[in-house]
This record gives C-alpha cells, sequence and structure tokens, in this order.
C-alpha cells in the first residue's frame, strides 16, 4: 500500500476543492443570472473538460505549461520553476478538470432561487452581496456540498491528467490511482488490489458520510 | 458555518500534510528508466545499497518514446536509462545531456512469451507459434515509442509473418503492459523483452522463446546523465555503477547481454 501517494492525493484534491469553490460560486452565479447573449459560449466551454479525454487535456496542459510555451516561458521567469511534473502543476490540471463539477451543481441550484426573494432582500435594503450571503447561498447549499464532494472525489481519482502532467515522480506527483497503475505495469496485482481497495473504500465512506450528514440537516444555513 | 463539512476538510489537510512525502531535496538521483528494465533494476538497487548506501535513488518507469517526451517538457529526471541508444543521443541533440555523458549499459533481447498453451512447442516453434489458431491476441509495445515494439515489428516482417499476425496484435504503451495483457489472459502471447519474462513467477508460468538477434536491429541499451541532474557527481556514481562488474552480473541474470564495446 503506497501511503505517500495516497496523502498527496488527499492533499491535492482537498486544495483543488477550496481553488474550485473559490472560483466557481461568482461564475456559477454569473451563468445562472446573466442575460448575456454569448452566456451558451460560457457553458460550453465551463463543460469542456468533461468531453475531453483526460490525457488529451493532460497532454495539451503539458505543452501550454512547458517552458517552451509563451505561457510556460513566462512563468519560469517570473517563479523561477515551470509547472509540469510538480505539484502545482498538478493543482492547475486538476482545477480545469474539475471545473465542471463545481460549476454545474452550483449553476443548477441559484438558478431556482426564486428572483421574487432577491427583489425582496433588495426592496429590504440589503445589498447585493449581502443577499447572495444571505438569501441565495442558504437557499443553494444542497448545490454547494454536492459541488465540494463532487470536485473532491473527481480529483480523488484523477488518472489521465496526472499521468500526463506529472511524470509519476514518487512522493511529488505520484497520486493513489498512478500508484495502481504503477503497481500493475509490476505485475504487482496484490499490491494494486490493497491500493485500489482503500481509495474504493476511502471514496465510499466520504460519499456516504456527506450524503448522511446533508439528510441530517448538517450542512444549515445559520439563520441569525 | 458548515462545521461538519469544515471539519472533514481540516482533517483531511491535516491528514494529507502530516505525511508529507519525502522532499525533492533528499533525492540523490532520479531515474527515469525504460520499462524493460522494471525488475532488474530492482535488484541493481538493492546490490547498490550494499556499497552506497549514501545514494538515494528514484525510479520512474516509462516507454522510452514517452520518457524522452517528458524530459524535453522539463520533467526533473537526473538519470535518463532508455531500451535504446537512439533516444538517448536524442536528449544529447536537443542540449539536454552532456555528450560525454552517453553510456551503454546492455544489450537487450527480444522474447516470445506463451502462457496457457501446453500444446504448442513454443521454443522449436519460434515465431510461427503466433500462427496457431488459439493465439487470437498478441500483445506488444507501441512500435512509435517503445523500442522493443519496433524490434518486434521488425522481427515479424523479417519472418515473413506481418501479413498473418498483425490482425492479431494489441498494443500496449510500454512493454511491462504489454507483458501484464498476456498475464491477464487478456492476450494469448507477448512480445516483449527478454527482462520481463524474468520478472518472479513469470518465466515458470509459460514458454519462452528468444527471438535470434538477426531478426531485428540491435536493442543497445544507453543511458545519459542529464545536464539540469540536481547533484551531477551522485548521477555519474549511479551510472559508473551500472557498468561495474557486479551490475553486469546482474544485467546477465536477468536476460542482457553485456554492451557492444
Amino acid at each position: 500500500m503506497d501511503w505517500t501517494a495516497l496523502a498527496l492525493s488527499l492533499r491535492l484534491a482537498a486544495v483543488t476543492t477550496v481553488i474550485l469553490l473559490a472560483l466557481s460560486l461568482p461564475l456559477a452565479w454569473w451563468l445562472a443570472t446573466t442575460r448575456w447573449r454569448w452566456r451558451h459560449v460560457v457553458d460550453a466551454l465551463v463543460a469542456m473538460p468533461m468531453l475531453l479525454p483526460p490525457t488529451v487535456l493532460g497532454y495539451y496542459l503539458l505543452i501550454a505549461l512547458g517552458p517552451r510555451s509563451p505561457i510556460g516561458a513566462l512563468l519560469l521567469r517570473l517563479t523561477g520553476e515551470s509547472l509540469p511534473f510538480t505539484f502545482p502543476g498538478l493543482v492547475v490540471g486538476s482545477v480545469l478538470y474539475s471545473l465542471p463539477f463545481a460549476v454545474q451543481p452550483m449553476r443548477a441550484s441559484f438558478a431556482r432561487v426564486d428572483r421574487e426573494l432577491l427583489e425582496a432582500a433588495w426592496c429590504l435594503g440589503a445589498d447585493r452581496a449581502r443577499t447572495f450571503v444571505r438569501v441565495v447561498l442558504p437557499l443553494s447549499r444542497a448545490g454547494v456540498v454536492a459541488a465540494a464532494v463532487l470536485t473532491f472525489v473527481h480529483t480523488l481519482g484523477e488518472f489521465g491528467v496526472v499521468l500526463m502532467l506529472g511524470g509519476n515522480l514518487p512522493g511529488r506527483t505520484r497520486t493513489v490511482s498512478v500508484a495502481i497503475y504503477d503497481q500493475v505495469q509490476s505485475l504487482d496485482y496484490a499490491a494494486a488490489n490493497r491500493t485500489a481497495g482503500v481509495l474504493v473504500a476511502l471514496s465510499f465512506a466520504l460519499l456516504a458520510l456527506t450524503y448522511h450528514a446533508q439528510r441530517e440537516g448538517a450542512f444549515r444555513w445559520p439563520t441569525t | 458555518m458548515l462545521p461538519r463539512r469544515s471539519l472533514l476538510l481540516l482533517s483531511l489537510s491535516a491528514l494529507a500534510c502530516s505525511r508529507r512525502p519525502a522532499s525533492p531535496h533528499r533525492v540523490a538521483v532520479a531515474v527515469a528508466a525504460a520499462s524493460d528494465l522494471r525488475f532488474v533494476l530492482a535488484e541493481l538497487l538493492a546490490d547498490l545499497r550494499s556499497s552506497r548506501p549514501d545514494l538515494l535513488v528514484e525510479l520512474s518507469f516509462g516507454a522510452s518514446g514517452s520518457l524522452v517526451a517528458q524530459i524535453s517538457q522539463g520533467a526533473p529526471f537526473d538519470v535518463f536509462l532508455s531500451a535504446d541508444e537512439s533516444l538517448a543521443r536524442d536528449l544529447v541533440t536537443r542540449g539536454l545531456a552532456d555528450p560525454r555523458s552517453l553510456f551503454r549499459y546492455a544489450r537487450g533481447h527480444l522474447a516470445l512469451w506463451v502462457p496457457r498453451a501446453p500444446h504448442l512447442d513454443v521454443p522449436s516453434l519460434g515465431l510461427r507459434s503466433l500462427l496457431d489458431p488459439s493465439i487470437r491476441r498478441v500483445a506488444l509495445a507501441s512500435s512509435r515509442h517503445a523500442p522493443y515494439g519496433r524490434a518486434a515489428v521488425a522481427a515479424l516482417s523479417a519472418s515473413g509473418l506481418t501479413a498473418a499476425v498483425t490482425p492479431k496484435l494489441v498494443t500496449g504503451e510500454n512493454v511491462a503492459q504489454a507483458m501484464q495483457m498476456a498475464q491477464s489472459g487478456a492476450a494469448d502471447a507477448a512480445l516483449v523483452s527478454l527482462s520481463l519474462t524474468h520478472a518472479p513467477g513469470v518465466a515458470s508460468a509459460g514458454q519462452i522463446y528468444v527471438v535470434p538477434a538477426a531478426l531485428h536491429p540491435p536493442i543497445e541499451q544507453g543511458g545519459v546523465v542529464l545536464r539540469r541532474a540536481a547533484d551531477p557527481s551522485a548521477a555519474a556514481a549511479f551510472a559508473e555503477y551500472l557498468r561495474s562488474a557486479s551490475a553486469r552480473g546482474i544485467f546477465a541474470r536477468h536476460g542482457f547481454d553485456p554492451p557492444a564495446p
């Protein structure tokens, strides 16, 4: 059992979830409320990572972030480090890869919020930010929780992007799914089975715990 | 707010941080190695540990061609061990490695491995065993970026079997994956490196035929120390060890010949 790889995957999933929640809250709200005529183009762009094969996404990220691309060269000049084959590189890849899983549940919840409630809040003197925090978020908490859990679990099981962008470096970019792949290639099926078993059990426990907590109302917004 | 979920996230990140992986600066030599070296390198490292316990070697495996692609995109490796010397020379041409660090460490053999076919006499039939109707799928490594895949395609062509066997071919990304396809039963035979058929539990599980070296271009396995090596002297020491007498002995036990001078 490769505990280092499991810890790396958990860290990657946690960091990705935090970043994606912060990015997706405004983006999902904008998508749910804007009347801009080209909004469907943005919708389609957000969904793209779901359609692209992960290895293809990983390959183009590798090229785009590599030292020979303009973006990669700029990053290299600014930070002295190139992103592929590093943990921050994996975070960038995972944020893109899991973007639709964060945006879409929230966007769907936001779209269901009754507009009259928003107008009522504005008439009572709440500004837009306060309305969002006090009215929209409490009514959409199921979508926000679903977005967080889906992002976390989706990143935990990520394979193609990490394999292309990470280079399978033990302790640095070898996540748990890449470790399983490596164990299978070493013809060490027993180790692969153990690692896969731990990954499945962990993901299942996380999902079951979240759904249980959601039913028990643990995710209720404070009302005062 | 959201107390339980925050707790969950917090405890997860705590768990993730408490088990920080070995930090890069403790790694002396990061090696990108061709997949045919998986088992021989495990034994070589065990042997190296007795003479150089201070040398910490970290291994990543892949098809030689894929590893070259990763290295040219900046993958942080110190030493590249290719299944094919020409790919190591590629890195020199691209300015990623010093030409003086280029070295040969072994000559590889292509082998046919056939499990679960007791009715076939593979050692005497040779590659013609692949014509048997019970062999429906033959696994080999990608002929695009894996040297043993190229050798397999060349050997089939030199034996006049290309037309008959091509419909049966299935391709793995590298030799280890091709081996795994045959071992799992998804394929009925594999054209892989002789070294992989020396893996624990593999040799006894099937019949082996060593493909004559005349049927394909020689598989001169070469390596190179990369310019970006974090600790060039440690990397050079590792390269030096691979050419030592005791390493040669281990290579020989895994089906490699000494390299051409």
